[in-house]
């Protein structure tokens, strides 16, 4: 497989692992600047982030908003809760589909490894109801996006 | 999810990978289907929507029962199980990003 790990946590979390060839200060940066988030944290090809607001401090906002090539979009909200910088980032996010799911807090860590950074996040795995949404949600985009002829789906852009 | 329910995971995994076939399990979870009624709505050949059958069967996330020539399709207990949906899910929209996060850090790199 690739250099990205996925797996669940008892029943109650998800636990991510990657590897990047870059430091710990260069990937925590493109975690919290806006300038730099809108450039990865996109999803499927084709979408842009026309809006990122991203607070980098204890009770800071975040706000992500997503728009899809056949147009429409939705939102993703939060709080920052705790920032070390480079090595630790604890945040509350919620998606909007529209209506608001369950907050889900997230702590992901970057630590050095080799030359590189191993990032680790661990997040809350959200309810039956909520999965549910989020894959009517994803499915619908997903079509969309494979009418014009993109590769790959979804919403759950963390 | 314990760990005799990792072989098959894999394999979940990349029989979710597709947007057809997540949109066939979307359909499945509202009742049987024979693949003639899977076919229509997706405007696809009845051979295309076998393939991904094939695959999903593989998976574990269907089973087929033989009514004459039929065979028609549901969800089976996995397919029912959103949780390994929604990681497929996850893990592509992750992969996409993290990609597209090493060629940034690459462009950072050489801005330095």
């Amino acid at each position: 497989m690739s250099k990205m790990t996925i797996k669940t946590e008892g029943d109650r979390f998800v636990v991510v692992t990657r590897r990047f060839a870059a430091t710990p200060e260069a990937v925590y940066r493109a975690h919290t600047e806006p300038h730099l988030i809108q450039k990865w944290m996109l999803g499927p090809e084709g979408w842009t982030m026309p809006v990122c607001i991203s607070e980098a401090r204890p009770g800071g906002k975040i706000r992500y908003e997503w728009r899809l090539p056949a147009g429409g979009g939705f939102c993703l909200t939060g709080e920052y809760l705790e920032l070390e910088p480079y090595s630790r980032i604890v945040h509350v996010e919620r998606m909007h589909l529209p209506d608001p799911t369950p907050d889900n807090q997230v702590e992901t860590r970057f630590e050095p490894d080799g030359g590189g950074t191993l990032m680790t996040m661990r997040m809350t795995l959200p309810d039956a109801e909520t999965r549910s949404r989020m894959l009517a949600s994803g499915m619908e985009h997903g079509m969309e996006a494979s009418y014009v002829r993109l590769d790959g789906m979804i919403q759950v852009v963390i | 999810m314990n760990a005799s329910h990792a072989p098959t995971l894999n394999a979940a995994f990349l029989a979710l990978s597709d947007p057809t076939r997540r949109a066939i399990l979307a359909r499945l979870s509202l009742g049987e289907a024979t693949v003639m009624q899977l076919a229509e709505p997706f405007e696809m050949t009845q051979p295309a929507v076998s393939r991904h059958l094939k695959v999903l069967e593989g998976a574990g996330l269907i089973t087929r029962r033989a009514e004459g020539t039929k065979r028609p399709c549901r969800l089976s207990k996995a397919g029912l199980d959103t949780v390994d949906q929604w990681l497929a899910m996850l893990r592509d929209a992750l992969s996409k990003n993290y990609d597209r996060l090493d060629q940034l850090l690459v462009t950072m790199k050489s801005e330095k």
